[in-house]
């Protein structure tokens, strides 16, 4: 459902569990184990997403599971059925584990009250992405050798964030120090209530920063309701070399996807493969859910000790 | 239509501090008087107390098995209806769908369709049997408009009740700002939005020397505002719901659509100045806010689901809680359940006293059961105090001196 809930070391648990699946991945032509053979895995997306999507079908493919895919676009939602309704007709095809995406905060858990299967979170409204900031974690423990002890600077729009919420609550777990930097206007009431060092100057928030973590700005947010311009939030909040060099000088960027290049992040400062580990995030991202499939479905494989 | 003795029991008289142990002559509708039992045919109120039917100042459904249960005797209806009460048409309709048993009084709608753009024929639904006006749960967020309608109210002698909720402020929200709702990722309004509109609302009143109703007040800081315009003189009045009394807002915690509410749940403080408030004098009024709804309107992702409590049943009960909690005596509850109600509609009810209708409910206050969400007398089971334990049932309502099974 999501990371907050989660104990340090189930969230350790998870990220070692990945490693297998990164060396699996990076192993050449077959890449494939079948452990999940024989199960359905229906990835549920009531919200429209490419990457996340993708992801998780590569991931149950390779664990040898039947993955479906439900587009909120071509499902009965379009034709008034409720949340609950569609849910039910899912269990009833009787799957194995259902992946949701939905645009609405705690639509996942209601879902998963309905069904016999286990669900995963794959973004919920403003609440949660939990395999994001599982992913994110990984990237990390990978490039610095750990999450402890370091600094993770976090900007952008964290009000309507389930990147940002998820990664808070990731990053503090695993013992790292949080600073967030937000316009105004889109800082969450009561963020100081969650243990990360609020900052209103990016460059203030940099200096001591081991990692970078840019969110994406929705195109929505920048009519002037929120932002006055993307120019005017670039001059503020965008993340270019003169900035990056206001941290560590080994720090390491990192974004979700996709990218608004020149919105909050310049263009060199992305392809520069030394620092940024974009890239790597979306690699991650597959092994992390191969894990999270794999740990979920354990119990119905009868995997000694899940029992 | 017959003369009775109400006998053995303890009755909520007006100016009292207790309930007091009498007895009470009822002549066909009306009470006779208080004392000495002077009718041979009686009801034996042994071990009860004695009360005036409770008048619920804001529903928004007439659901009478749910009015008999919690002992409310007359219900103001909102006019947020299908279609909305804006005409004296469906005003004089609405008034006759409690007979015989309840008294409805529909609310006038402040502008034509609750759209808050034309004041409504509200003169044409006075005449049409409606007592007050209301703008539902909306805002008229023009001051000019709202001045103009509280000028015509205070001509016509209509108090306005209001919801008080700044919108251009709560737009989207469907939680309050704070560490709840940044938690679960829900989009909130600060709570200052009941303030901003108290204030604006409060001047307007003071301009145009309408009577105003804020109908659910659930922020210490407007609050505030009430207690100093009272203090000025100021024909104003406000209430509350049980729900804003008893939850906060971390009752959210599991996206339990049982729990919107709007205004919504509110902090723990502000919750805490509600019930003193409710104890100081400074709320006057506490109704259910009933509003039943099914699943398909609360089974829902928590930002879809449509706000509201079926609280009729529950409101006894609940706000009995206060008096065994020590915030407020028994005598003063009824002041907040029907006297003061009853003098904000201008109706000839609300208080044991001679000459006043005889709508009166018999309780027995320690009387304990459950609060079962599949077990309501009400439309719809939408209640957060599912499972709950409560003390006090209704054991007998009269409504103009004739009983109701």
């Amino acid at each position: 459902m999501g990371i907050s809930g989660l104990q340090p070391w189930e969230i350790l648990y998870i990220l070692q569990e990945a490693e297998q699946w990164v060396e699996l991945n990076r192993s050449g032509a077959a890449k494939h184990d079948d452990r999940l053979a024989g199960l359905t895995i229906i990835n549920a997306f009531f919200e429209n997403s490419t990457r996340t999507l993708l992801s998780f079908e590569i991931a149950g493919k390779r664990l040898g599971a039947d993955v479906v895919n439900m587009h909120a676009a071509q499902s009965s939602v379009k034709k008034g059925e409720t949340l609950i309704d569609t849910a039910v007709t899912l269990n009833a095809m009787r799957a194995d584990a259902i992946v949701i995406r939905h645009g609405s905060s705690g639509a996942v858990q209601l879902i998963s009250e309905k069904v016999d299967c286990p669900c995963l979170n794959a973004g919920d409204g403003s609440h949660e992405h939990p395999t994001q900031a599982l992913l994110d974690a990984l990237t990390i423990k990978r490039r610095k050798g750990r999450v402890e002890g370091l600094t993770v600077t976090i900007c952008g729009d964290v009000l309507h964030s389930r990147v940002a919420r998820s990664n808070i609550f990731c990053l503090k777990q695993l013992g790292a120090e949080v600073r967030v930097v937000a316009p105004p206007s889109l800082r969450p009431a009561a963020l100081d209530r969650f243990g990360v060092e609020i900052f209103s100057s990016f460059d203030d928030a940099l200096p001591g920063s081991d990692v970078v973590m840019m969110l994406r700005l929705q195109n929505e947010r920048m009519n002037g309701d929120f932002i006055p311009s993307a120019r005017e939030y670039y001059h503020l909040y965008g993340l270019d070399e003169r900035r990056l060099a206001l941290a560590k000088p080994d720090a390491l960027v990192m974004h979700p996807g996709p990218m608004n290049r020149g919105v909050e992040i310049a263009s060199s400062v992305a392809d520069n493969t030394e620092r940024s580990a974009i890239t790597e995030q979306v690699e991650m991202g597959v092994a992390v859910r191969m894990a999270a499939l794999d740990i979920l479905t354990r119990t119905a494989r009868s995997v000694e000790g899940w029992t | 239509m017959t003369r009775l003795s109400i006998i053995g029991g303890k009755a909520i008289l007006p100016d009292q501090a207790e309930a007091q142990r009498t007895n009470i002559n009822i002549d066909r509708d009306e009470i006779a008087g208080v004392g000495t039992a002077e009718n041979s045919e009686t009801i034996d109120a042994s071990g009860l107390i004695i009360a005036p039917g409770i008048i619920d100042l804001s529903v928004f459904a007439t659901d009478k098995p749910a009015f008999r249960f919690g002992g409310i005797t007359r219900a103001a209806l909102m006019p947020d209806q299908s279609p909305v009460h804006d005409d004296p048409a469906t005003i004089q309709f609405a008034g006759l769908k409690g007979k015989p048993d309840f008294w409805v009084h529909p609310l006038a709608a402040a502008t034509q369709g609750l759209e808050n753009k034309q004041i409504a024929e509200i003169a044409l639904m006075k005449d049409a049997g409606a007592k007050a006006v209301s703008t539902g749960r909306s805002w008229i967020s023009d001051s000019g408009l709202m001045l103009r309608l509280m000028q015509y109210c205070t001509d016509l002698d209509l108090p306005l009740i209001v919801h008080s909720e700044d919108h251009d402020l709560t737009a989207n929200a469907v939680a309050t700002s704070g560490e709840t709702a940044t938690r679960l990722g829900l989009s909130n309004a600060p709570a200052m939005a009941e303030a901003l509109a108290v204030a604006r609302d409060l001047i307007l009143a003071e301009e145009s020397g309408a009577h105003i109703h804020f109908r659910q007040i659930t922020t210490a800081k407007a609050l505030e505002l009430i207690r100093g315009a009272k203090s000025n003189g100021l024909a104003v009045t406000c209430g509350v719901t049980p729900a804003h009394l008893l939850l906060s807002d971390d009752a959210l915690a599991d996206y339990r659509t049982f729990n919107r509410f709007s205004p919504p749940l509110r902090a723990q403080q502000d919750r805490e100045a509600c019930l003193a408030a409710v104890a100081d004098g400074t709320i006057d009024v506490i109704s259910s806010g009933h509003n039943p709804q099914g699943p398909e309107g609360k089974r829902l992702p928590f930002s879809e689901a449509r706000s509201g409590m079926a609280g009729a049943e529950t409101l006894l009960a609940l706000s009995l809680s206060l008096v065994r909690d020590e915030t407020i005596s028994i005598c003063r509850l009824f002041e907040l359940l029907a006297r003061n109600p009853a003098r904000i509609l201008g109706i000839d009810a609300g208080d044991i006293a001679e000459g006043k209708q005889a709508d009166l409910i018999l309780i027995d206050p320690d009387a304990p059961w459950q609060i079962d969400s599949n077990k309501m007398a009400a439309l719809a089971g939408n209640t957060p105090f599912d499972k709950l334990p409560v003390q006090g049932l209704v054991t007998k309502m009269m409504k103009g001196g004739k009983v109701i099974d």
